[in-house]
């Protein structure tokens, strides 16, 4: 986004203007006397900085705000520059450099250790704040999943009717004390009036009948139409479910903003809206999203994790195991959720803080309470009757379900989405939610199963039939003559009640089939565990319901022979619910084992894994039969994000010289030389391409790595320098060696950048193949790789070259819409502001031959005396 | 926030309208179906404490009583009413907010400054995407020092820019999230 900005050329222009404008002559004079003194100090200066403790550069960070005398100026040029080591929005950290950051801080911290007490308590506070951060974490998105979980139960019911006594409960809470006490006015206590009894005053017939279904699609285009507002206006992130860009930026991407205080607010929110507006949506993937950006949030309290972007995703992580620990109430469920489907770099750290974390969540939405059942979800059931091995083949056929629909779900849903990203059709979200809620809430109404909130369908499609239930799949004949003795037999004939219960089942499952891919993807804030669940436990009831039937009637057939004699409680339909319920969840989302556990949590039986792992791992293989990539991944792939899939396998034979830039037919590599440019070049060098950033060698001539520097840095570099120190023109030169080049005595002050440039750059010969290649930059999360050949650089590979070279070998398969880095201006435009074709005077012009591989041979011994120099990865660069 | 719900938490615990023991008993010959909903501790939450009047004579009461089901259930009304008034007057006010910055500002701007106001604060957002401007911020961010006013200003100006720029990538270029 940013960078797409960057090359407005008009005001690149003006960028020079702004800086030889503010450098006079008179500077010009002062700053050659300070370059006198510079360099005689310079040396001594750097040696005493070398030889104390490390931690020397970190003390002087908040010096040099005036730069009067030498000494200061010398200060602040090795004091850290403010912003050095920060990402651009929508860019890719480097890992192994944040990673060196923090060992680097680590280091610092623990050496200043014994220094004072103030400074051993603030050792005590870096060691702790991984624990703290986490437990914030927890807590905090334990209190907003229950001021969900209220407010949406109490904004669901408002669709039907109004608490009189206290306007702030439920359906459920209102009559919490009532005295209705026969099964008949269960439901109706005096204080709940529905609307048609409050506007009408009459609670039967046609009129009261259309009352409601007039309020019922009011209040849900209302809620919807707010929150889609709300997400416009205030936090466009907010909507979605959040899961493929988390799982982004847990993979090393930066997206300003996604997890900040608006965007979590507005989350929060219009979650609430957007569940009781009736879509067919969840809040079980945004609760991952809103778990996340408190751990953002809190992550800025420890400068440990705030300046840290690699140990800021490890919060992340934990974070998300938490959202999932509330959503579902399995903390177990929600670590291994994180580290099966969300998480890139998992070490055991994370794993013990993010089971922590998820134990914290778990534990205050428990002392919460939200639903009254002092469970975490409303979908808990227990279970006591076993199962029989026959029962494998439809708990098996509902995994065939679960994966045919997850890859008929994927393939709709993003064909959908595609058609709004392309076309103009994507330009009215308000609109298309508006509609989408509309045809729900029309089409809802009338069918009680779709009436009632998803949470509860489900809740009532686990629930096995005991005597107590009063719903309609429990209407078998025997209950209804009551003096019968034998009540609790639950294998009974059906009767009319459960057939018209099958009915509304079966149009209920078209219904949620068809709504939640329109649904998916909206610009408000929607989760897609809670509709794919719903359309697995429908399945799966209906199953189960068949096949207890079956039972009955043919109980003589040698199947049911010897296990299921008349009378005996062998079927249990809710079961079959469950099941097709993580099938179906499976076959969406090809998670597998942190799902089997997520719903061994839900029911608290370990009995019933092999039946739940049987169909979930069969609708892997049917989904992955149809196509490998889950929903997240189909999402990420959808809008281009740069994820490096772990879980794809490399196996083509390309070599690193094929995949890097720049290309045969490209201009050559943009490097900077370690200390033959001036400002004014380097700058050029910067306006005129978008590399994010540069090779550096030793000159023209040798063409010998000596590190990297990234753009972001440079220029923030030099407008550091421009700022703070006196003398820096245009033409004065730039080094990043060690000592300064020795430069005619009436030249301008030279900038010295050493502490910006990367020593330790990653390296590979251009024979590597890609399949190591592809391995080390998902192993270690490299931003990029460069491409050297008898240690001359011939071109660098990026995470995106990966990306997009992965993508040419796929596009056998399926051409997915051009991603964003395709939008991206790669290579520059040849043309400058001035419509001019451009120079590249400054570039080093590599030869042809070093691109096809042709080595120059011995280059000759330029290598000055690089060796003897400390390599240090980033030194001095605090941030 | 968290703080204030546990403050509720132990208030609520008192109230004794938040403690009830629900048993559902089945028919039973010829007796209809009946739900009894008592104010008892959890140890009491049985149907022989719970069921009263009894519908069945004394050697039925077992028989009776094997069928229905008790459950003891809590909540904290406090909790409830402090959720849902707290999210309700933020919900109000980030209306308020969106109604004073879609309608209110745009027509109170027009009548003060003009056109030419708005069009140079669009070409602000413009100018500030180049490199260097992008190395002037990071820098000014840490180093100037406004009073509050200004800084509350800038904040929002900020803040402003920045979901207008999330904006366009979400709903115009449909670059993410879509």
């Amino acid at each position: 986004m940013e960078s797409e900005q960057l090359y407005h050329r008009g005001y690149c222009r003006n960028s020079y203007n702004s800086i030889a404008s503010a450098s006079s002559d008179e500077e010009l004079l002062d700053g050659a006397g300070v370059i006198m003194d510079f360099h005689t100090t310079e040396d001594d200066n750097l040696l005493d900085g070398d030889a104390a403790s490390p931690g020397s550069n970190y003390a002087m960070s908040n010096g040099g705000g005036a730069a009067s005398s030498t000494t200061h100026l010398l200060d602040f040029l090795e004091e850290p520059i403010p912003g050095v080591g920060t990402y651009d929005d929508f860019h890719t950290i480097d890992w192994v450099r944040e990673k060196c950051k923090d060992r680097e801080r680590h280091r610092k911290v623990n050496s200043k250790k014994k220094e004072s007490a103030w400074e051993f308590t603030k050792s005590l506070y870096d060691a702790w704040s991984g624990w703290l951060v986490v437990t914030l974490t927890g807590l905090a998105s334990g209190a907003l999943a229950g001021l969900i979980d209220i407010a949406a139960d109490w904004m669901n019911d408002l669709k039907e009717g109004v608490c009189l006594s206290a306007m702030w409960f439920n359906h459920e809470q209102c009559c919490w004390t009532s005295n209705e006490t026969t099964f008949a006015e269960r439901d109706k206590c005096p204080q709940w009036k529905s609307w048609a009894e409050l506007i009408l005053g009459q609670a039967e017939g046609p009129g009261s009948y259309i009352m409601n279904y007039f309020m019922y699609i009011y209040w849900a285009l209302s809620f919807a139409f707010l929150a889609v507002c709300l997400v416009k206006v205030f936090a466009p992130y907010a909507c979605g479910s959040g899961i493929p860009e988390i799982k982004t930026i847990l993979s090393g991407f930066i997206i300003r903003g996604y997890l900040g205080k608006w965007t979590l607010m507005i989350k929060t929110i219009t979650l609430v809206l957007a569940v009781a507006s009736g879509l067919s949506l969840g809040k079980e993937g945004p609760l991952v999203h809103v778990a996340c950006c408190c751990g953002n949030i809190f992550s800025y309290l420890f400068p440990k994790y705030s300046k840290n972007e690699a140990k800021k995703r490890e919060v992340l992580s934990a974070a998300s195991a938490a959202g999932v620990s509330v959503a579902f109430g399995a903390p177990i469920g929600g670590v291994l959720f994180s580290l099966e489907e969300v998480s890139y770099y998992f070490p055991l750290k994370t794993l013990w803080r993010s089971f922590f974390a998820a134990l914290v969540a778990a534990f205050v939405l428990r002392s919460i309470n939200p639903f009254g059942n002092s469970r975490l979800v409303l979908f808990y059931v227990e279970y006591h009757t076993p199962w029989y091995l026959f029962e494998l083949i439809p708990f098996i056929l509902l995994g065939v379900f679960g994966g045919l629909w997850g890859a008929f779900f994927i393939r709709a849903n993003i064909a959908w989405c595609r058609r709004r990203k392309s076309t103009r059709f994507g330009k009215y979200p308000v609109l298309e939610v508006i509609l989408v809620a509309a045809i729900t809430a029309v089409v809802a109404f009338p069918n009680p199963y779709t009436r009632q909130n998803t949470s509860e369908l489900i809740k009532e499609l686990f629930t096995d039939c005991g005597p107590l239930e009063t719903s309609q799949l429990c209407k078998y004949r025997s209950q209804m003559n009551g003096s019968k003795a034998f009540t609790d037999d639950p294998n009974q004939p059906a009767e009319p009640g459960v057939y018209s219960a099958m009915w509304q089942l079966c149009l209920a499952l078209i219904f949620k089939i068809i709504m939640t891919i329109f649904t998916f993807g909206l610009k408000v804030p929607s989760g897609l565990f809670i509709p794919s669940m719903a359309i697995g436990a429908i399945a799966g009831r209906i199953v189960g319901i068949a096949v207890e039937q079956l039972a009955y009637y043919h109980h003589d057939w040698f199947l049911f022979k010897e296990w299921c004699e008349v009378g005996a409680d062998c079927i249990t339909p809710g079961l079959y619910a469950m099941v097709g319920a993580a099938a179906c969840l499976g076959g969406v989302t090809r998670m597998t084992v942190s799902l089997v556990v997520i719903v061994f949590e839900l029911t608290g039986g370990l009995e019933y894994i092999v039946p739940l792992m049987a169909a979930v791992m069969t609708s892997k293989w049917v989904g992955d039969a149809f196509g490998r990539e889950g929903i997240y991944e189909a999402h990420i792939r959808l809008n281009g994000y740069p994820f490096l899939d772990a879980k794809e396998e490399f196996t083509h034979t390309t070599l690193a010289r094929e995949v890097m830039r720049p290309r045969r037919n490209d201009p050559p590599l943009a490097v900077l030389t370690q200390d033959d440019l001036t400002v004014e070049e380097l700058q050029s060098v910067i306006n005129e391409t978008s590399y994010n950033g540069f090779p550096v060698i030793v000159s023209k001539e040798s063409q010998r790595l000596v590190g990297f520097a990234l753009r972001r840095d440079i220029t923030i570099a030099i407008e550091n320098a421009r700022r703070k120190q006196e003398g820096i023109l245009l033409n004065s030169r730039v080094y990043f060696t060690q000592h300064a080049p020795s430069l005619p005595a009436d030249s301008p002050r030279p900038l010295k950048l050493r502490s910006i440039l990367d020593m330790s750059p990653f390296t590979v010969t251009d024979h590597t193949p890609m399949e190591i290649v592809v391995d080390i930059f998902r192993k270690l999360g490299l931003r990029q790789c460069l491409v050297t050949h008898n240690g001359i650089v011939l071109g660098i590979i990026t995470k995106k070259n990966i990306l997009e070279h992965l993508e040419e070998l796929k596009q056998h398969t399926e051409p997915l819409a051009t991603s964003w880095y395709y939008h991206k201006k790669r290579h520059p435009p040849s043309h400058g502001a001035n419509g001019k074709p451009r120079s590249r005077v400054h570039h080093v012009q590599l030869i042809r031959s070093f691109q096809d591989g042709w080595g120059r041979g011995g280059e000759g011994s330029d290598e000055e005396d690089e060796e003897e120099e400390v390599v240090c990865l980033l030194n001095g660069s605090n941030l | 926030m968290i703080k204030s719900i546990i403050v509720d938490n132990t208030h609520v615990m008192a109230n004794s309208e938040d403690v009830r023991c629900k048993c559902i008993c089945p028919p039973y010959r010829g007796i209809e179906g009946h739900i009894y909903k008592q104010n008892v501790s959890l140890k009491d939450c049985n149907c022989l404490h719970v069921v009263e009047p009894m519908p069945v004579d004394g050697k039925d009461v077992e028989a009776y009583c094997l069928r229905c089901e008790c459950k003891y259930e809590e909540r904290s009304s406090g909790t409830i009413k402090f959720t849902i008034i707290m999210y309700l007057s933020i919900l109000g006010l980030l209306l308020l907010y969106m109604v004073y910055l879609t309608l209110l500002e745009p027509m109170l701007k027009r009548r003060l400054f003009g056109h030419s106001q708005l069009i140079q604060s669009d070409d602000d957002v413009v100018g500030d995407q180049q490199p260097f401007a992008n190395a002037h911020n990071v820098l000014s961010r840490s180093h100037s020092r406004p009073n509050m006013l200004n800084k509350v200003e800038h904040a929002q100006q900020r803040w402003r820019r920045q979901v207008q720029e999330q904006r366009k990538s979400v709903f115009d270029r449909h670059v993410v999230l879509s």
